[in-house]
């Protein structure tokens, strides 16, 4: 066993931003936004970099993929305690169509190139909600996948994964290597100290193209257009339960 | 055109959200049918049997089927992709739905398209982006398109008037990657979150665990769900799976009461879709009143027992 995890982090629009559609209905407004990194990712990077101080694992491989911003997430996931970087630099229109399927290409390809025993990343991305490169990822590689985890623990070479479930939880047990998707009772992700993100700076971020692992970048997605959502009429205030409670029956609701 | 809707089930019964998967299904033109894989699944193969739209039921047997584990269903669907070649293949996006999907959409090297939650056209389908901020029209240009669809945006499909025929087919040779140990789901009396016709929710303003006692003695008095925001589940009131929100469960009952929950973009991304919304929050500028047809501004710990009280009357 390598002893290496994969970390892939993305940068998404911060999650406290109010999301605003572009006029021509292309996407969302995205420049001069504020970016953070995926908050599923920040756990995915907790976990694994929480495996590396327990010395269960040697070694965290923090991997973005997009243009030259992605480096600054990166730099965040090295603050945070992940070893080396890897940007995989992808720019304009391919980066418009990169979606779930050629990120888990990337995925699969360096999980193959950096002999990693574990794939660890966040459960969705909050911009395009897909929830989907990590279950790709494990299908490229054929390794078994333990999906919306919020308990990991080796078994020796295995691992077992409580998962969230639809009214619960379940546990699996899944030989390695694996890839492992974060949901949000992992863990509490650290936030990087000033110390860290001097120390983060000297590390290592290597730089590469989708073509050098052999990836196409082709997608057979079209987004068509993007609209607001329609927007609820708010309705009125009731002064008192009594009110609430007729205005209920007279509607018919109760 | 034909396509095969992937049923979630426990071998005993059929889970609720096959059932708006088939409706969606059945809104994509031709022949629908339904894979039924499990290790002793003749219930509910029995059950599909009368769900109107079904043509036919794919029914493959094997212990390595126990847990629906994807490493195991995914090499099944796979070859039966080949036998059947289907144009669309699609479940709900349930847990077990998601799961499974994309490994499959992988395998055939197609892109899946997640949680739609309307059909423009067999190759057009509108889904939420952005926790619901924003809606995205995509347009699937693979030969076979892999979906999962948002139960909540899909009227459940009648469960009689259906004569489908069933078929066996074999099944795949186990991967043995995986090993499903146990489930531990949360009992309960009340209608299920995701199904119920009302949902009562509690958020911050709780207070702790046990206030929630208030809001199940409203929820037993309306056949309510009880749910909770991130709030309340991140400060530890209730388990995760009582979460409503963008990462929680999306629902959509006839009533939504919120209760001392500010209605974060979050929360919101989980519930508005829901008929007629109630809020009862102390703080008038709570955003939850922007999105409720019913507000009042009010101390619950004094509102919530008189609107019991009230619906004893």
């Amino acid at each position: 066993m390598s002893g290496r995890v994969l970390v892939g982090v993305k940068r998404v629009i911060d999650y406290a931003v109010k999301i605003r559609v572009k006029p021509d209905k292309s996407g969302v407004v995205t420049d001069g936004v504020k970016h953070s990194m995926n908050p599923f990712c920040e756990i995915a990077v907790e976990e694994a970099v929480k495996m590396k101080e327990k010395k269960l694992i040697k070694e965290v491989v923090a991997v973005s993929c997009g243009p030259q911003q992605a480096q600054e997430t990166i730099r965040t996931a090295l603050a945070m305690g992940a070893d080396r970087g890897i940007h995989v630099e992808v720019t304009g229109k391919d980066y418009e169509s990169l979606g779930p399927l050629q990120v888990s290409k990337i995925m699969a390809a360096l999980a193959k190139k950096e002999d990693a025993q574990l794939v660890i990343l966040g459960k969705q991305a909050i911009d395009d909600d897909c929830n989907q490169t990590g279950q790709m990822t494990a299908a490229l590689l054929d390794w078994p996948q333990g999906t919306f985890a919020s308990e990991v623990s080796f078994e020796g070479n295995m691992l077992k994964v409580v998962r969230e479930i639809d009214g619960g939880l379940e546990t699996i047990k899944i030989n390695t290597p694996a890839v492992v998707t974060a949901d949000l009772r992992l863990n509490t992700p650290r936030y990087a100290t000033l110390p860290n993100i001097m120390k983060a700076k000297k590390k290592k971020i290597a730089n590469m193209k989708p073509a050098d692992l052999g990836v196409d970048l082709t997608s057979r997605l079209e987004v068509l257009r993007v609209d607001e959502p329609p927007q609820r009429q708010s309705g009125m205030k009731v002064e008192t339960v009594d009110d609430l409670v007729a205005k209920l029956k007279e509607a018919g609701t109760i | 055109q034909s396509t095969l809707v992937v049923a979630e089930h426990n071998n005993d019964k059929l889970t609720p959200i096959t059932l708006n998967a088939i409706t969606a299904a059945s809104k994509l033109g031709g022949d629908v049918s339904c894979l039924v894989a499990g290790t002793n699944c003749a219930k509910v193969v029995e059950q599909i049997s009368t769900v109107h739209g079904v043509k036919t039921i794919l029914v493959s047997q094997h212990d390595s089927y126990k847990g629906s584990l994807p490493e195991e269903l995914t090499p099944l669907i796979l070859a039966i992709q080949k036998q059947f070649s289907f144009t669309h293949i699609c479940a709900g996006a349930s847990a077990f739905g998601k799961n499974l999907l994309p490994r499959v959409a992988a395998k055939l090297d197609v892109a899946p398209v997640s949680e739609i939650i309307e059909i423009k056209s067999p190759d057009t389908f509108v889904r939420t982006i952005y926790a619901g901020n924003a809606l995205s029209t995509v347009k699937c240009n693979e030969a076979v398109k892999v979906l999962t669809f948002r139960g909540t945006s899909f009227e459940p499909a009648p469960t009689e008037g259906g004569s489908a025929a069933s078929e066996d087919v074999a099944s795949s040779s186990p991967t043995g990657v995986s090993e499903w140990l146990e489930q531990t789901l949360t009992k309960s009396d009340r209608p299920e979150l995701t199904s119920a016709k009302v949902v009562v929710s509690g958020g911050r303003g709780l207070k702790s665990g046990d206030n929630f006692k208030l809001l199940y003695n409203l929820a037993d008095k309306m056949n309510a769900a009880v749910g909770a925001s991130r709030a309340a589940v991140d400060a530890g009131y209730v388990p995760n799976d009582m979460q409503v929100g963008q990462t929680g469960k999306i629902v959509a009952p006839e009533l939504y009461i919120a209760v001392g929950i500010s209605g974060a973009i979050q929360h919101l991304a989980g519930m508005k879709d829901s008929k007629t919304i109630v809020a009862i929050n102390k703080d008038p500028e709570a955003p939850i009143f922007q999105v409720a047809d019913y507000g009042l501004v009010a101390d619950l710990f004094k509102a919530v027992p008189e609107m019991t009280d009230a619906l004893n009357k």
